[in-house]
């Protein structure tokens, strides 16, 4: 068992892009449960249809080589696209729901989720999408691996060393993460702010004071939406878009990340992605550490491989009975039954 | 009101208020809420059936009625949080029918709970805040210029400060909502849906669970609130408050405004009084001669053993359910 080895992948996952991406989504989804108080259950649907988005518009129209574009350009009206879609999905989402009660909108994005999901892998589609193939990275990295500024061969240092192209995604996933952060804080201690944190305490109360509850649901629906969208992006430019990985169980790690760090915090949802998935990473060399030097018996590296998503059950279970705020969360806010 | 005739019921009663006579859905002088041909059902049942009412302006008026006469039901109608059957009502002469909730407040209709409705996780003065009217910084892309709102927060701010010294809640400024009584939320409420300056502040039930020591002052700002140029309509159980501070008395019963009239008389009203305590309650059975009296008696002495009887068979059956007329006894008690 190499100890410094499995420290230094979980280290490595501090700065890694698909940190950044998933931290993306979580902000986004602090921005639904956390500020609003939607229950989204189908945050991992609004990556899928950024990532679609984006790769599909980048595969079939593909401005560059057909329009003559220049790759900058596409790649923007790509993210564009990504973002409409997103935004409709949102519409979509949030038209028949945000008027009835909570848990509507819960039920329908756990199962908007799958729907998105069954349709990109059903394989009458999979000339667009690849079917459960999904789509090739190479496919729709042209532009973006165009635009890299970067010449040399490998930068970073220890655990965050990468080639050219993952720390060109790295720079950009975390500018994007920056970027939700500061627009987060900015809305949340605007009067913006102040309204749908009312709706989330009670819609009603707020509909008295003159306020269009329908309309800032709305809003925080497509804003977190987006942000999801755009999470999706970034998770499938350092890899392929593979439709499993926007499997429930995304929209659940995402969850855990957000309550972890603490909900309607600015910095939980960061805070919690990166200790989410350095946790994840360091149980996961752990248990197969200890499973090859027979530490677990017969169980072989598969299911040992499969313990630390226990571990993960049993730690939000913890959290959630002695700290249910979070890292960040105000422990004020809970001394009172809400 | 030194004009009011002493006798409420009587057919020529007038009253300041009222053009023409009083009368259950009169004319008054000057109305700011007309309502007509309210109808609201619940399946087969009727919760509001309102002829024609209107609510005076600039005088405090109380709409009563025993529980389940369909007053929270016409407070929401008229406020946009429910949708009537039929009917329509207007506010300063505008029609309000069909209007969603939130731009009756933004008319100047604002309303309160009778289960209060404080936002718990904000401060007292993120609370007020809340309330105030047309804020520039309420819309997406402005929030995110603070330059664009800060000066109307700043004088938001200050009058919110104003508010809450008035209803002496300014200490607990900085506190979360969560953490006030059940009165001081009553009384945050009230300021919050003060903030939006509006022509009619509603208040379902404001004494409903507070603590009478907080009783006075409440009903010294809801007087307040008529010094300072408002119409309050409030639903009220409490008969004590109902006579010392209001002006007008609306009573519903069974969805119908049974009567109207002035607090000092409209308790002597018999449209009232049949609908609190039911329309039979006082009628005369006729005198008992001696004879009957005995009779009763007679019978009532003779029931003292039957009634000892069956409630020793009844100890008796609870321990042997074999028998049939216990055992059907035993599951009505279950149920």
């Amino acid at each position: 068992m190499d100890f410094l080895t499995i420290l230094n992948n979980s280290a490595a996952e501090i700065l890694s892009p698909s940190t950044a991406a998933f931290a993306l989504a979580t902000i986004g989804l602090n921005v639904h449960f956390g500020y609003s108080g939607l229950l989204n259950f189908g945050q991992a649907a609004f990556m899928a249809v950024g990532a679609y988005a984006f790769a599909i518009f980048t595969m079939q129209v593909d401005p560059t080589a057909t329009l003559g574009w220049p790759m900058w350009l596409s790649f923007v009206v790509a993210v564009l696209v990504a973002i409409v879609a997103a935004v409709a999905f949102a519409l979509v989402l949030g038209i028949p729901t945000l008027r009835l009660r909570g848990d509507y909108l819960a039920i329908v994005t756990i199962a908007a989720a799958e729907i998105i999901r069954f349709t990109v892998r059903t394989s009458d589609y999979s000339a667009v999408t690849g079917g459960s193939q999904g789509l090739r990275g190479q496919d729709y990295k042209g532009d973006i691996t165009g635009l890299n500024p970067l010449t040399g061969t490998t930068y970073g240092f220890g655990p965050w060393t990468g080639t050219a192209y993952d720390t060109w995604i790295r720079i950009l996933a975390w500018t994007l993460v920056v970027v939700a952060l500061i627009l987060v804080w900015l809305l949340m201690r605007s009067p913006w702010g102040r309204v749908i944190k009312g709706i989330r305490e009670d819609e009603d109360a707020v509909r008295s004071l003159g306020k269009n509850v329908y309309s800032y649901k709305m809003q925080a629906l497509v804003l977190g939406g987006v942000l999801g969208g755009l999470a999706g992006i970034m998770y499938v430019l350092p890899r392929a878009v593979q439709p499993d990985n926007f499997a429930t169980a995304m929209t659940f790690y995402i969850w855990t990340a957000l309550l972890l760090g603490g909900a309607a915090t600015v910095f939980g949802p960061l805070l919690g992605s990166i200790l989410f998935w350095v946790l994840l990473a360091f149980t996961g060399g752990m248990l197969s550490g200890l499973q090859q030097i027979g530490a677990f018996g017969d169980m072989s590296g598969t299911q040992a491989g499969q313990l630390r998503f226990v571990l993960v059950g049993v730690a939000l279970m913890l959290l959630v009975i002695f700290r249910p705020q979070g890292i960040l969360g105000n422990k004020k806010e809970l001394s009172f039954h809400v | 009101m030194s004009e009011t005739t002493t006798d409420g019921t009587a057919p020529t009663a007038t009253h300041p208020l009222v053009d023409g006579e009083v009368a259950p859905g009169c004319k008054k002088v000057d109305p700011i809420v007309v309502a007509d041909g309210v109808i609201r059902q619940f399946g087969g049942l009727t919760a509001v059936d309102v002829e024609h009412v209107e609510i005076p302006r600039g005088a405090i008026t109380a709409l009563i009625g025993p529980n389940g006469a369909g007053k929270t039901t016409f407070f929401n109608l008229l406020t946009g949080f429910d949708r009537p059957n039929k009917g329509s009502w207007s506010f300063e002469g505008q029609s309000l029918a069909h209007v969603p909730s939130h731009k009756v407040a933004r008319r100047g209709m604002v309303r309160t709970f009778q289960l209060t409705k404080s936002l718990g996780r904000l401060t007292v003065l993120q609370n007020m805040l809340l309330g105030a009217r047309d804020q520039r910084g309420e819309s997406f892309f402005a929030a995110l210029v603070r330059p664009l709102w800060r000066a109307q927060e700043q004088s938001n701010t200050e009058k919110a400060d104003s508010l809450l010294a008035r209803f002496k809640l300014d200490t607990k400024r900085e506190d979360y909502a969560a953490s006030l009584s059940g009165g001081q939320r009553k009384l945050l409420e009230m300021a919050r849906a003060l903030m939006s300056d509006p022509t009619l502040v509603m208040l379902d039930e404001p004494m409903a669970g507070v603590n009478p020591a907080l009783t006075q002052s409440l009903l010294d700002h809801v007087k307040g609130l008529k010094d300072d140029g408002m119409t309050v309509l409030f639903v009220e159980h409490d008969m004590h408050m109902v006579r010392h501070i209001s002006d007008w008395v609306i009573v519903m019963a069974e969805g119908r405004i049974v009567a109207e009239g002035p607090p000092e008389t409209i308790m002597q009203n018999q449209a009232v009084v049949d609908a609190y305590l039911g329309a039979h309650h006082d009628t005369d059975l006729g005198t008992l001669t001696n004879q009957q009296v005995a009779q009763i008696h007679e019978a009532a002495e003779e029931e003292v053993p039957v009634g000892l009887e069956a409630s020793a068979t009844e100890t008796t059956t609870t321990d042997a359910p074999a028998e049939p007329g216990a055992t059907a006894h035993d599951e009505e008690g279950k149920r």
